[in-house]
């Protein structure tokens, strides 16, 4: 270990933390707001979780995005407007790239270094510990004036435990291992969870496998990709246009569902046991279709694991060669110590906006939301708030004192949602126009003073 | 920078989200520089009745016999401002590097509404049609009768003493008017009537030039919008609205390239 005296200055600089789609738009941002930016990459190239040749990537080779063009892109560098209303997670990665060398943002970046400790000095500025991914030669320490954390919350699995799965002769793997569909060619398999990844892969293994059964805990409110011709999503977006009241909303979400997918219930599938925009959306056409063909066969939760059988709470037993735990991620720093981010005993964050540090004003998280849109516009916004307010904290901090005392008495209800199911899942559920909007309030305060 | 006369940032996009500007084949003219000096591309834009061909005259030869990548693309025939801005960023986005805007008359307003959704490298508005009541103003005193059919839906026919100095040889003024093509009726009337142009995303520094001569956009108007990007105009007296194809042409470039090769080094 180098001592203390190793520590290299480097002033005014921000440190960012992973080169995924929310690290690149918080360094194309903070240099916008004029920051010297280091950016740590653990792998070698850019993409994050959209980029299949990193070990942590969750996409499978039939990934594609859920949300439409629109409503995924950034908003100021748009996706090919000839490209489909759903990009395959291909042309994701090379839009990523493409962004990355546009705006030059690859000088930023040190690739193939991890983070191993970030720890506060004191005064505002961070001592930040870096090495080789992997291990393996000498780390090193700089000090930055701030630091931004965009490590991505898909890549650590949210492992559930079963009775018996030690004993379990069949092969049992997280989602995340799922990349191809020769693994489910000819084989039975068994898809856990009802997320949206579930629902997909459910339907790939519906193309591939012998038999299909689908476990899920409840019912969801399963949306189609398009609606009356237009992706879902843009519809869904109409109906906040119009500023429909969340009753208004929820009784027309029945009827579409009712006029395009029908009662689910009829397919096998278990009916929600919540409103609509209760939940995160899920967004499928082809489920309800492989259901309707006896291709998927939904089944209730896995109670344990028996030998070579599976035995659901109903009392059934089935008899997978593979079951694929669809059972989600949950965020993790592990170079933080939990109380910097006011993480809880169960490791969920409690940040003011789901981004900013509550005790640390030069301490902020990009991308650690959900909505019912893609992630990287919120990303986008939420870096440049981060840019606008390290810079206000650097130059006014008597008026960044004020801002802040401002949004600490900002009531959770315009920000989060909190009529959503109480799992892990919906930690950092907002409605994305919501949310845009009190971003928008808070990029007005933070204007310099004319 | 004098945001109050600037629309702050769109975070709420509902126009784009709910009915997206659909695609549309788009031509865009290249002229490369012969080494790579790593210098930004310029991507110019053309008003309404313009098209590639007026910057392909003279300035995209220019422009990369400098250094810098020259780009020019035409407005889709069928559109509104909104469209013809979804199109230079589409545009802009597709070039590997961060891009420099150069819109030209109602070019200049198409460039200022893509700024809202594209963080350029620096832009700059030449004889700039920003500034909607005067330059109509203008009109109906110069070309009365080229002007009026227009609040009705009619083309807008813009007169040879309208965009080009006295300087420009008749003949060659009319072979370029011959070129003018009919715009969108809509986007006519969005010329006088638009929404205030949004605040630049990225704070790229922004040049505006002009001529006080120009019988299109009058002197005052140039200030204002100047004024508007925290700026004085840059002024060249004795040319015509379409500075592009004056025959002084090159001053004008000239400086816009000095001012960017300027700009760049900070």
């Amino acid at each position: 270990m180098p001592d203390i005296t190793d520590i290299a200055d480097r002033h005014d600089a921000v440190c960012v933390i992973g080169a995924g789609a929310s690290g690149l738009a918080t360094i194309k941002n903070l240099r916008e707001q004029g920051f010297d930016v280091d950016c740590y990459e653990r792998e070698t190239s850019v993409g994050g979780a959209w980029n299949w040749r990193h070990d942590r990537s969750p996409v499978y080779a039939g990934t594609q995005l859920i949300s439409s063009r629109p409503l995924t892109e950034f908003p100021d560098f748009p996706m090919p407007d000839d490209w489909p209303d759903y990009p395959h997670h291909s042309q994701l990665l090379s839009y990523l790239e493409r962004y990355s060398r546009h705006f030059a943002l690859g000088e930023h970046i040190w690739f193939g270094t991890e983070v191993v400790a970030v720890t506060p000095v004191g005064d505002g500025r961070w001592d930040v510990t870096t090495q080789s991914t992997g291990g393996g030669g000498s780390s090193r320490i700089q000090r930055y004036s701030a630091v931004v954390v965009a490590n991505g919350h898909n890549w650590s699995p949210k492992v559930v435990e079963h009775e018996g799965s030690d004993g379990f002769r069949g092969q049992v793997i997280h989602s995340s291992a799922y990349k191809d569909p020769a693994q489910l060619r000819g084989r039975k398999v068994l898809v856990v969870g009802a997320g949206n990844t579930g629902c997909d892969i459910a339907v790939e293994a519906a193309q591939q496998a012998t038999t299909v059964w689908h476990s899920t805990r409840r019912g969801y409110w399963i949306a189609p990709k398009f609606v009356f011709g237009r992706p879902a999503d843009q519809v869904n977006a109409l109906m906040f246009k119009r500023r429909l009241p969340l009753r208004l909303r929820q009784w027309l979400y029945r009827q579409i569902v009712r006029i395009t997918v029908g009662d689910a219930t009829r397919f096998g599938l278990p009916a929600p046991d919540h409103h609509p925009y209760e939940s995160h959306p899920i967004v499928n056409s082809q489920l309800v279709y492989y259901a309707g063909h006896g291709r998927i066969l939904p089944v209730p939760d896995v109670a344990r694991f028996d030998g070579a059988s599976v035995e659901l709470t109903d009392g059934r037993r089935v008899e997978p060669e593979l079951v694929i735990m669809a059972t989600g991620y949950l965020p993790r720093f592990e170079f933080l110590a939990p109380e910097l981010l006011d993480q809880d005993a169960d490791g969920r964050p409690d940040l003011h906006l789901h981004a900013f540090a509550r005790r640390h004003p030069t301490l902020a998280v990009v991308g650690l939301v959900q909505a019912d849109a893609g992630l990287l516009p919120l990303a986008h916004w939420q870096s440049v708030a981060v840019a606008k307010w390290l810079r206000l904290h650097a130059t006014d901090p008597a008026r960044a004192a004020d801002v802040q005392r401002k949004e600490s008495s900002r009531p959770l209800k315009t920000w989060t949602r909190r009529n959503v199911l109480p799992t892990s899942r919906h930690w950092f559920e907002v409605s994305h126009t919501s949310y845009l909007r009190v971003i928008d309030d808070l990029l007005t305060e933070l204007e310099p003073a004319p | 920078m004098s945001s109050s006369q600037l629309r702050h940032d769109e975070l709420v996009r509902f126009d784009d989200w709910t009915s997206p500007v659909p695609f549309v084949p788009r031509e865009v003219r290249s002229v490369l520089p012969e080494t790579d000096e790593s210098l930004p591309p310029v991507l110019f834009v053309p008003g309404l009745g313009h098209g590639p061909w007026a910057f392909a005259e003279h300035w995209l030869q220019h422009t990369a016999g400098r250094g810098f990548p020259a780009h020019t693309l035409a407005l889709r025939a069928e559109g509104d401002l909104r469209a013809y801005a979804h199109d230079v960023v589409q545009v802009a986005a597709a070039l590997p590097r961060q891009v420099v805007l150069v819109g030209h008359g109602a070019g200049a307003l198409i460039v200022a509404r893509a700024l809202g959704r594209y963080p350029a490298r620096a832009a700059v508005l030449t004889a700039p049609v920003l500034d909607g009541w005067a330059t109509l103003g203008a009109a109906l005193r110069t070309n009365f009768a080229g002007t009026v059919p227009a609040f009705f839906g009619g083309r807008l026919r813009l007169s040879r003493r309208q965009l080009f100095s006295p300087d420009l040889p008749a003949e060659q003024a009319d072979a370029y008017r011959q070129q003018l093509v009919a715009a969108g009726a809509k986007a006519q009337r969005e010329l006088v009537r638009h929404p205030a142009p949004p605040k630049p995303v990225g704070a790229p520094p922004v040049l505006v030039v002009g001529s006080p001569d120009d019988r299109v956009v009058p002197r005052s108007s140039l200030d204002r919008t100047a004024t508007r990007y925290g700026s004085a105009p840059l002024l060249f007296p004795g040319m015509g609205h379409d500075l592009m194809l004056d025959p002084g042409w090159q001053e004008p470039l000239d400086a816009i390239l000095d001012w960017l090769t300027k700009e760049l080094a900070r």
